[in-house]
């Protein structure tokens, strides 16, 4: 047996991904691996039943994530995963839906399902993984990049407003919002592992490198400058006022877990609700 | 009571797959014992992937392992520490 | 299988088309339902919001259109049969996901209760406009069904049969209706659950490491599984494999796409359905569905007490359409009338499949009301001569 196949046997990372797909199509440098990294991490810590949790991703780079990982995973349209994800949870409750996708699927064309489901408190996970662009199309300015910065289709710099993403989930009554950065390795595990602990609609932001697009375009440098550079112009501040954490350019970021509270999720207030009202003609459902 | 002399550092064997490794030098910047330095040789797709440079001072903190983009590098406990210790759950 | 006693509310009622398909998809054992207000589909989504917390199941408004068929798709997923309303604008914007359940071949169902168009157009009357649109609306090359009931008890019986078709065929199903018929108050008779057959998907039941989601079987459906069972499947929009994963080159595309047509395609003949009246030795047949058929049956017969022979054929599923029976047809007869409410729609597959021995007069009539019976007459007296 060759050394590249008994790699595999012992590899902790064989049993959570599709071995047949690896090597994945992400450039050297690119963070995406390191956050299924650990949210492999998470998943194995919370020793949670891997055959009830489904990861739905949309259209980008970090939507190629749901191909790669061997739990039950769904590839939606673009910025769908979030409804996609709400049916899946509320067609079957005892499911743990994860999606995972990036920052323009999530917030750019996906905006307003991603408000709507925070809105309605929907128990789902939903990991962003922020590069500041739109990547897989060749580096186009997204919802989240910040003022100034260079991309293709802001080719003189970008002169629109940027999201603060934890403020927007915040805003919206999302009851898990925290932002990380990628080299937060073990703290985006923590993270995932509290979110999967709560109930209602948590919302992890993952600050992530891209080498070949917005690095290379606002030389920032390679993956390993940018990592470098994004954790330690990062700054801890857990609790912060969500209505701070802007990120401008080659500014400080704030990371750190901003919101954690308990809300009754949207399962949770139709069955009382409707308990309430109809006595006992009402079936309850999901429980 | 406890003896602190007693404690022994964890030791780990490193798996390297070279083949798989994109050169982004993640696990060589972030080793906290500067185990790992990125060779001169070239990989079959023209990167360099790391070497071992002082396995011996690989304390088993698999940093390296959690960190690599391309799951291309894991740690596992070196066999003479495993009888003494109980393994703990990976990090 | 027998429908559930729960979602079946046995009796004689009167109801409308909106309300019937409600209860035609609570008796079809529907649980989840994700919906947008938009007129005149909105009693559905109302009648279904009032029932579910009686039968047990969920009712979600969504945002839009776009979140309502997404989450359809993801319940379908997780084992749950699912359906949606909407209207024209509505219909528009689900066209992307409407190609997503095509390519993951999920099976669901939509009922468009059709208005005047485009755009807002007459939202409070009625039109036929989206019969096109139903089957070619999304990008690519792919294969739907779609039925079209003429009257509230039609709504109730066409819900079930698509609930059972989009699951033998794991394929999304159309009611396309419209907002006389949706609006439209008649006797509506819901056999008890006994009497209801419906269909389930076909599950997979062997081992799990072997499973492949797409692998066709002799019907060339695949077996489906649902999510949470264990089987660790994945499955894209993108062009895939047997296993579900992505494979993005001409070969796979060209094994991948031509089942999702063939799979309608071939096994046509058990989907089609239509009703003919007076068609053996008729000159004129007059080709119509939905409301338009009722409203037709004035204009035959005052034609057949003119000495016309006029036959009638009504599309009760409109696609696929009866190519076979319409070109059989066309050698036969002097010429065809297709009076529907638009443009000009299914006028251009019954002059396709007549493939010129047969001429097809259009009765045109762009939308907020039906026909005039007499100019339905008009149109066949000149198609006799």
């Amino acid at each position: 047996m060759k050394e590249h196949e008994r790699f595999e046997e012992k590899n902790p990372m064989e049993g959570f991904l599709r071995m047949d797909r690896i090597p994945h199509i992400w450039c050297p440098g690119c963070g995406i691996g390191t956050v299924v990294s650990s949210f492999a991490s998470a998943l194995r810590k919370s020793e949670i039943d891997l055959n009830k949790v489904c990861v739905v991703s949309g259209i980008g780079c970090t939507g190629r994530v749901a191909g790669y990982i061997k739990l039950d995973s769904f590839h939606s349209t673009h910025g769908r995963a979030i409804p996609f994800a709400t049916g899946l949870k509320l067609a079957n409750p005892e499911l743990k839906v994860v999606v995972f996708s990036g920052d323009g699927d999530i917030v750019g064309i996906g905006g307003n399902h991603f408000i709507h489901a925070a809105r309605r408190n929907m128990d789902i996970l939903v990991i962003c993984v922020n590069n500041f662009n739109y990547a897989m199309t060749g580096g186009q300015v997204a919802a989240t990049t910040p003022i100034l910065a260079n991309l293709s289709t802001a080719p003189f710099g970008n002169y629109e407003y940027p999201f603060s993403l934890p403020y927007l989930a915040d805003a919206c009554g999302a009851t898990y919002v925290a932002r990380w950065t990628a080299l937060h390795l073990r703290r985006v595990t923590m993270a995932i592992q509290e979110a999967f602990q709560k109930k209602g609609f948590s919302f992890i932001e993952v600050i992530t490198p891209c080498v070949t697009l917005y690095a290379r375009r606002n030389r920032l440098g390679d993956g390993l400058n940018i990592l470098k550079y994004y954790y330690e112009n990062s700054e801890i501040q857990h609790g912060a006022d969500t209505r701070t954490v802007d990120i401008s350019y080659q500014g400080k970021i704030i990371v750190g877990k901003f919101v954690d509270r308990e809300k009754p999720t949207f399962l949770s207030c139709m069955n009382e609700h409707l308990s309430k009202v109809l006595g006992d003609k009402y079936q309850r459902y999901g429980e | 009571m406890i003896h602190f002399g007693d404690l022994k550092a964890k030791k780990g064997q490193i798996h390297i797959n070279k083949d798989r490794c994109k050169g982004c030098g993640f696990c060589v910047e972030y080793c906290p014992r500067d185990v790992l330095e990125l060779s001169e040789e070239f990989n079959i797709k023209g990167y360099h992937p790391p070497l071992i440079k002082k396995e011996e001072e690989c304390c088993y903190c698999q940093l390296c392992e959690a960190i690599c983009p391309e799951y291309a590098i894991f740690v596992t406990l070196k066999k003479e520490e495993e009888e003494g210790e109980k393994s703990e759950s990976r990090p | 299988m027998k429908a559930d006693p729960k979602g079946v509310l046995t009796g004689a009622h009167y109801l409308d088309g909106d309300f019937s398909i409600a209860e035609g998809a609570l008796a079809a054992g529907c649980r989840f339902f994700a919906g947008y207000p938009i007129t005149p589909s909105t009693e559905t989504a109302e009648r279904f919001a009032e029932r579910i917390p009686y039968v047990g199941g969920v009712f979600i408004q969504m945002e839009d259109e776009i979140a309502s068929i997404a989450a359809m798709i993801g319940a379908s997923w997780a084992g749950k049969k699912a359906m949606t309303v909407t209207s024209g604008p509505g219909f528009s914007l689900m066209m992307e996901n409407i190609g997503l359940a095509c390519m993951m071949e999920t099976p669901i169902v939509i009922a468009n209760v059709q208005r005047g168009g485009p755009s807002t157009g007459l939202p409070t009357l009625t039109g036929q406009q989206d019969m096109m649109q139903v089957r070619w609306g999304s990008h690519g090359d792919y294969e739907i069904i779609a039925l079209s009931p003429d009257s509230p008890q039609e709504c109730f019986n066409l819900t079930i049969e698509a609930f059972n078709l989009s699951e033998i065929y794991r394929v999304p199903a159309f009611i396309m209706t419209d907002e006389c018929v949706g609006h439209m108050h008649e006797k509506v008779v819901i056999p008890p659950a006994e009497e209801i057959e419906l269909v389930e998907r076909k599950w997979y039941e062997g081992p799990k490491d072997k499973y492949l989601p797409y692998k066709p079987d002799k019907d060339l459906v695949p077996f489906m599984i649902k999510a949470g069972d264990g089987y660790r499947f994945h499955t894209t929009g993108l062009t895939h494999d047997e296993r579900g994963y992505p494979v993005i080159n001409a070969e796979c595309q060209n094994i991948c796409v031509p089942r999702l047509v063939d799979k309608i395609k071939k096994n046509a003949d058990k989907i089609i359905k239509y009703e003919e009246d007076q068609i053996d030795n008729a000159e004129v047949v007059v080709v119509s569905y939905g409301i338009t058929s009722r409203v037709s049956i004035k204009a035959v017969q005052e034609a057949r007490k003119k000495g016309i022979k006029v036959g009638t054929l009504r599309l009760v599923v409109v696609w696929p359409f009866p190519e076979k029976r319409i070109h059989d047809l066309a050698r036969k007869i002097k010429a065809f009338v297709v009076p529907e409410i638009n443009y000009g729609q299914i006028i251009y597959e019954v002059e396709r499949c007549a493939a010129g021995q047969a001429p097809a007069f259009h009765v045109p009539h762009c939308g907020g009301w039906v026909h005039d019976p007499d100019d339905i007459l008009k149109v066949i007296k000149e198609a006799a001569k």
